[in-house]
């Protein structure tokens, strides 16, 4: 599945990511992380609080610099890429603009690249058609459920057509049920728009029902333990969510956790919000 | 209608939407009609207070526009000094004075007189708000891009408003000479520095999130500035500009009357004031007029507010 033959998107060799405290202390976030990512892969980053999964994102992302290794994206340095608007990102809040309208906060990726005016009207109510919120372009965020803001966040990372998604809990604040149309609307996205995705998630199931990869984290410090390729058919559907094959892979990936020393903390949140605040910092 | 599924869909969205909208509520004051009333009560309150005292310890009654040797319709039992008719003239005969020639043998009413004096104190203040404003927010934006900047000149910002401006106000004038341009200088002066203050922080007060974002898009800083740090900060701005707005009127009135503007509210209100004993309801109507033009311009910038901040989350408050 990892096309050996094509180049990778995404090509991680021998990152560290060590964070200094204010008051010295060190926390090494990442140690010896190599990992390619072939075109159009949809690969979940998994594994306990502290592991460093959203800081490896943003470390693709450009967002947060390596202390040692590099990252290539699309056979250029990770910086060059954003500055190419090669990502889309979304994260685990909408962070939505409250004075902007849906379809306006769509838009505004595309006033960011300067694109003329029609075009960004057409596309953002393309994108808002695609994640079916057609109906709510003119709504204010504050007026849109939770799953809703998540869908407009998602138009908003598509609307310029990034060649990767990277996604970092993005329905970690969801309910389950929610959480579960969301996942198949992403996985309808991605097949119609090819794109790369890269997903950070604290779910097990979320991650195998909607990757071709899973890669295992284990904490302090954080590194890959295992990456588990993931062969249930596609298009996965509630049916592949009751396959043995599923379940197989799902204990597959417990197992895998649990090996590294990691327990699934729910609140996986805390550390994109620590990276999060570093990387604002650094 | 469609298929279904995508029914089902909409019935979920509707539902998730109801929700919203009913966690959304209490942000929609549904008792509009309470603040006017409030209003109106308090200046009832304070009408009827006035003419209590009045009725209680004040000058004999008599009608409007009459004086001493005209027939008293009232003998309050006590003689307070703070309620006689020098000192509080009753509200009847400040509303007659309105309508009287504002000097003797003038053609215009003091009403006339004073809003045409207001106007003239009005345009000052504007200019003084506009100037003071945008001097307001480009410190502010520079300060918020130069740590160093902001170090070094916000002590400075805040020292200058610790000078009395009364002190200040004959330099001012000594430097650009007797005119409207000392006038409005001296309206910048008390305008600018609410809004540096509050703009240090509103152009601060951004989702750091949204900033990553940006930069995830490879945005400048000039993109950060205009799609995130000033929108984002308009509340702050809002809320800073109707301070200035009324800081605005009085600066205009001191520098009128330090400066010895002819036209405007703070020459009238010099000239009120030298001849009070002669007639104490000028003055007071000069005052009436005076806060009904900061009112007046507070709302103006209010409404403003409300059209530029529509459709925010909570900007009722």
């Amino acid at each position: 599945m990892a096309g050996a033959e094509t180049q990778p998107v995404v090509q991680i060799t021998g990152v560290d990511k060590t964070f200094t405290g204010r008051d010295a202390g060190q926390t090494v976030a990442l140690q010896g992380i190599d990992l390619d990512i072939a075109p159009g892969e949809f690969v979940s980053l998994i594994g306990p609080s502290g592991c460093g999964k959203s800081t490896l994102l943003r470390v693709i992302g450009d967002l947060v610099q390596p202390t040692r290794g590099t990252v290539r994206v699309n056979g250029k340095s990770a910086e060059q890429a954003r500055r190419d608007r090669d990502y889309g990102m979304v994260f685990q809040a909408p962070v939505l603009f409250d004075w902007r309208s849906v379809e306006d906060n769509v838009k505004l990726p595309l006033e960011i690249l300067g694109k003329p005016k029609a075009w960004r009207a057409q596309r953002a109510k393309e994108m808002l058609e695609l994640v079916e919120l057609g109906d709510f372009t003119r709504h204010m965020p504050y007026q849109l459920s939770g799953g809703m803001q998540q869908r407009v966040a998602i138009a908003r990372a598509l609307s310029f057509e990034p060649r990767i998604l990277l996604m970092d809990e993005p329905f970690g604040a969801l309910d389950e049920m929610t959480r579960e149309r969301m996942n198949d609307e992403v996985l309808r996205i991605w097949q119609q728009t090819g794109t790369t995705i890269v997903f950070v998630t604290h779910s097990i199931p979320e991650a195998v029902y909607l990757s071709s990869r899973v890669v295992v984290m284990s904490a302090r410090p954080g590194r890959i333990t295992k990456i588990v390729d993931i062969d249930v058919p596609r298009p996965r559907d509630d049916e592949s969510r009751e396959s043995e094959r599923y379940f197989q892979l799902i204990t597959e990936v417990r197992e895998a956790l649990r090996a590294g020393g990691g327990e699934l903390d729910d609140s996986g949140t805390a550390s994109a919000r620590r990276t999060l605040a570093e990387g604002a910092v650094g | 209608m469609t298929a279904g599924p995508a029914r089902n869909e909409l019935h979920q969205v509707e539902r998730e939407l109801a929700l919203e909208l009913d966690a959304a509520q209490p942000r929609i004051p549904r008792l509009r009609w309470r603040r006017p009333f409030a209003f109106l009560a308090l200046i009832v309150l304070t009408l009827v207070l006035w003419e209590g005292a009045k009725f209680l310890g004040g000058t004999p009654w008599r009608l409007p526009g009459q004086g001493p040797g005209d027939p008293i319709i009232w003998n309050p039992p006590f003689r307070w000094a703070f309620a006689n008719d020098l000192n509080l003239p009753h509200v009847w005969n400040i509303l007659y004075a309105f309508g009287q020639p504002f000097q003797r043998g003038a053609e215009e009413t003091l009403l006339q007189y004073l809003l045409g004096a207001a106007f003239y104190t009005w345009r000052e203040a504007v200019l003084g708000f506009v100037l003071g404003s945008l001097l307001g927010l480009g410190l502010a934006t520079a300060f918020v891009h130069s740590r160093l900047a902001e170090r070094a000149f916000v002590p400075y910002v805040i020292a200058s408003q610790t000078i009395p401006i009364i002190a200040l106000a004959p330099l001012i004038v000594f430097a650009m000479g007797q005119g409207v341009l000392a006038v409005v200088v001296i309206a910048t002066y008390l305008t600018f520095f609410p809004v540096t203050i509050a703009m240090l922080r509103g152009l601060r007060s951004f989702d750091p999130r949204a900033l990553e974002l940006l930069r995830s898009y490879g945005a400048s800083k000039r993109g950060v500035y205009t799609k995130l740090r000033l929108p984002a900060s308009m509340p702050y701005f809002f809320t800073a500009l109707k301070i200035a707005a009324t800081a605005s009127i009085v600066g205009a009135i001191i520098g009128e009357d330090t400066g010895a503007i002819q036209e405007g509210l703070g020459r009238v209100i010099t000239t009120f004031n030298q001849y009070y004993a002669t007639g104490p309801e000028k003055l007071w109507a000069a005052i009436i007029i005076a806060a009904l033009l900061g009112i007046t311009f507070f709302l103006i910038v209010r409404v403003a507010e409300i059209v530029v901040l529509r459709g925010r989350p909570g900007i009722d408050a």
